[in-house]
Formats: structure tokens, sequence, C-alpha cells
């Protein structure tokens, strides 16, 4: 079941980030890298902000990341929003890739159970009109 | 340039106005544009300038009452300047006064004023979703939509990191609401607040409860803003703008408004660190010559890490020194938002900080700081670019 109402806003491709949805919808979770320097940037971007040069391609994420922070979302500030509360939202963040982050949802969990420095795995989950998103599960070690 | 010419053009906000504030929607009888034009015309009457001699506009965040509009109403002679600050929300608040200054300095306008009128009735709430935000697609789809909930994640990991508690924000709270209780135009005056009072209220993004986050008004204000030189011409009380410009850390960029993606070194901060030391150099001071502070309190956190970025405490500080009384009026080393702020007085965007800062400089506050010299205001905090102003007393 998705995480958020079918009614929810739908990503609207733009110029710039359109790539990024279209391995979402193949569920591959990709950032851009820059190919003269290899620094990640995410939102996408024409440009590394680092070198300032227009090649990039992009590179399969871990699927595995940590929770840089979170919030739950009790007062609904969108009238789509007024079925979903309370809700978490949580700042992703992909070590191995320069430190990008990624704002998403921890899905089939208790709004307790949320830490920063918390291990997430990636869970894609249908967005609206059909769009895979990439959203996380916590990921329980497993005892040994 | 000599000292003698410098000081002639040294920029002074030499008038104040605005209109009474009230809980949003509640200013239905007039336009928000009547609003603008209102406290404008009170400024210029408090600068004792004809609204016909003013010739430059400034404002910000988008502002609806245009130059065009305002020139008609004012029957103002000639517009030589108009200038809109890029950037949403209140991060603009303190630019547009720094170009209305830059302005009259460089002589691109004689009488600057600088404006924001707020209708939250007639227009929309700056606290639901909007359509146009940028990079929108990495944060509504997530639910994601508003400044609490993108302030709650950075105030979160302020928590994270450096143990902040909700006590520490309840402080900010507490003193902008006791200052609200003596200033009779605060929208807040009668309801004043306790700590259990303060616990008790509900969520809206964890951490910030109700009370961290800061009113939704309408109402207007302005500042007219003149050179050394020609001020000396008005009956207004003049205050020097020390300094005041705009500022964004390295790898901001859009920062909370889109994907979090700035520097994890400046993570936990409102964007202004690199800002607060310019200006204090541009004024010749520290941050230990600030005697009050008007920071743009959005919600009661950012207001924690403004007071890191401004250096009155060490990073990740905030908190027990807010939570230590310094920040309370009139005994704390810092007593900040003295008219009662965003979350107590009103939410003109944070203009309304801009004009209690020139009242403590002319020693007309209602919560006035003895023998104050020097006075900070802030912009919205973590919006790339913020902006501060830093003013002399009068």
């Amino acid at each position: 079941m998705a995480y958020f109402p079918s009614t929810f806003p739908a990503v609207a491709p733009t110029l710039d980030d359109r790539h990024f949805w279209e391995l979402c919808a193949a569920r591959r979770l990709c950032f851009q890298r820059c190919v003269n320097c290899k620094t990640f940037r995410h939102p996408p971007a024409p440009f590394c902000p680092r070198c300032q040069s227009l090649a990039s391609d992009w590179v399969e994420a871990p699927t595995v990341a940590t929770i840089f922070s979170f919030t739950v979302v009790y007062h609904p500030s969108h009238s789509d929003a007024i079925s979903a509360v309370p809700y978490n939202v949580v700042l992703v963040e992909f070590e191995s890739c320069s430190g990008v982050r990624l704002v998403s949802n921890v899905i089939d969990e208790s709004v307790d159970a949320l830490t920063v420095g918390a291990r997430v795995e990636l869970a894609w989950d249908a967005g609206t009109g059909g769009q895979w998103l990439p959203r996380f599960r916590l990921l329980r070690l497993k005892q040994t | 340039m000599s000292h003698s010419a410098l000081l002639a053009k040294q920029p002074c906000i030499v008038g104040i106005g605005q209109t009474e504030f009230t809980k949003w929607g509640h200013i239905l009888d007039r336009s928000e544009f009547q609003l603008a034009a209102q406290a404008v015309v009170s400024a210029a009457a408090d600068a004792g300038l004809p609204c016909s001699e003013i010739d430059g506009f400034a404002s910000y965040a988008n502002d609806a009452s245009e130059p065009s509009l305002m020139q008609i109403a004012l029957g103002a002679k000639q517009v030589r300047f108009a200038s809109m600050v890029w950037g949403g929300g209140g991060g603009g608040a303190c630019a547009a006064v720094a170009h209305a200054a830059a302005a009259v300095t460089s002589g691109l306008a004689n009488y600057a004023v600088a404006y924001r009128s707020l209708c939250q009735g007639q227009s929309f709430r700056y606290g639901q979703a909007h359509a146009w935000a940028p990079g929108k697609n990495f944060i509504h789809p997530f639910g994601l939509f508003s400044p609490p909930q993108m302030m709650a994640l950075i105030v979160r990991r302020h928590m994270a990191e450096y143990g902040t508690l909700p006590e520490h924000l309840a402080s900010v709270a507490l003193a902008c609401s006791a200052n609200a209780g003596r200033n009779p135009n605060a929208v807040m005056r009668d309801r004043p607040l306790t700590l259990e009072r303060y616990l008790a209220s509900r969520m809206i993004a964890d951490p910030l409860r109700l009370y961290d986050c800061c009113l939704e008004s309408d109402g207007a204000c302005a500042v007219l803003v003149t050179t050394y030189e020609r001020a000396c011409d008005l009956s207004g009380v003049a205050v020097p703008i020390l300094a005041a410009g705009q500022g964004s850390e390295g790898g901001w960029g859009t920062g909370p408004l889109a994907g979090f993606n700035m520097p994890a070194d400046v993570f936990c901060s409102g964007n202004a660190g690199t800002l607060a030391r310019e200006l204090y150099a541009r004024a010749g001071i520290t941050s230990a010559d600030v005697n009050v502070a008007q920071f743009y309190d959005d919600f009661t956190g950012m207001v924690l890490m403004s007071l890191e970025d401004f250096g009155f405490c060490d990073r990740g500080e905030g908190g027990p020194f807010a939570a230590s009384g310094q920040i309370a009026w009139p005994h704390g080393s810092l007593p900040i938002n003295t008219s009662g702020g965003n979350l107590a007085e009103a939410y003109i965007h944070g203009f309304n900080l801009v004009l209690e800062a020139v009242r403590q400089m002319r020693g007309t506050s209602t919560s006035q700081v003895a023998n104050a010299k020097i006075c900070l205001a802030t912009g919205g905090p973590a919006i790339g670019p913020t902006s501060a102003l830093i003013l002399g007393g009068a």
C-alpha cells in the first residue's frame, strides 16, 4: 500500500531532473555525478557545483542510507495530506555519494521508531500517476 | 572621499510607519495595497517628508504593491529606483532596507522607502503548500510542503547533534510573549504564554509545536531611508544603518526549500555565519557591542541558530544560552525581539522587526533596553540568500 493517498502531488519532471525520475520509473535510484571531478550532486542540476562541468553521468546509489534528520508531520499544510497525518519525512544521507541527501519517508513504521543515525534500506513505493518513488524501511540488524 | 563626505552619504532610517496588526484574514475592508500605502504615508509623516518626494521603492517576497501603483497612490513626482529582492519568504526583509540604503548612498534615489504589506486572507497563507516552490519534485511527493516542516528537519538535527531541548526552544517563545505583553500593537498582547502551555501545545511538525511557529497576520510596515545629509533637513529622528546586506553560505543553494544538500558544517545554521562576520566588519563592531537584537523568528529553533551565527554563543550553544535568561528583557545580556517578534507581535514577514530595531535606537520601544547603542535585525534564516542589518544609536 502506498505511503500517501493517490491524490498527492505528482512528480512533474523538468528538463533538469527528468532523467532522475526516468530511472526511478525503472526502480533505479541513481544520483547525478560529475564526469570530470566525480562529485555527486542532488537535486539534479546542469552544472557541477565544484568544477562547473556540464558533463554528468548517473550512478546507482547504495540501497542502504542513514537518517540525517526527520520530522513527524501532525498538522497538514496541504489538503491532500489531511488523511495522511501523522506521517514522517526523513532526510537520508548517502555517505559514499559525496554525502548526498534525499528527502523521503520511512514506510510501514511507527513514527516513534525513528532516530537520527538509524540505517534505512531502499523500498520502492507507488506515487501519484504510477511513478515509483524511493522510500525506505528501517534496517533491522540480524541477530547473530 | 573625506570623512565628512562619507558621513554625509551615511544611510539612515528617518521614518517608520505601520498599520494595525491583526490575525490573518481579519483585514478585509481595505486592500493589501491600501495597507502598503498607509504604512508608507505614515513613515513619510514620521520623517517629516512630503510623500511626493519619495523616489525609491524596495520590497521583497514578491510583494504585490508595485512601485507603479505606489507612485500614483503617493503622488510621487518620479520613480528613480525600484527593487524587488530575489528569493522567497522573509529572507529578504533586511535586504530590502539594504537595497534602499545602497540606492540613497549611491545617488540612485534621494528618499527610498522599503515596505512589506501582507493580507493573507486576500492573497495566500505562507504556511501552506505552494505550486511555485523550487525543487518541489523532491519535497512535495514526500509530504514536505510548508516552512515548519522544512525547518523541523534542521531543528531536529540541531537537537541530535547538540542536545538542544524543547525547554530551550520554549525560552524563545516565552521571551517574545513577555515582550508582546508590553506592546499595545501586538496581536498576542493579552495572551501570555507559560512553559506549561507551551509544552502542552499541539505538535505541528515534530519537534516544532504550535508555539514554536510564528503567527500568521495581516498588516503593513514601511521605513523611509535617506542619507545623513538629507536627514538633517527632516524632522524625523535619524537612525544610522551601520551595515546591511545579503549573504548565503557556499553551497547553500536553495537549502531547505529543495533537497537539503547544504554543506554539513553549516546544515544546523541560519545560513548567516559569513554574513554576520561581514556586517560586523563593515560596522566596525563585534557581537559584544550589540545591545539588543531582533531575530527573524519564524520558528524558535532557528532563533537559537541565529544566536550562534551572529556570534553570541558557540555553535550548538544556542539552546543553553537562550534558556539561561540572556535573551530576556530587561536583564539579559542580549534582549531579543522586544516588540514580540513574528512569534507574538505580528508576522509582517519580519519587517515589523526592522521597525522595532529603529524604535530601540530611538529609545521608544515598549521594552526599551537601557542605553542601547547598537541593534541587530535579521531576515528569514536558512533562506538563500538571507539578510541582516545593524543600526546605530539615533
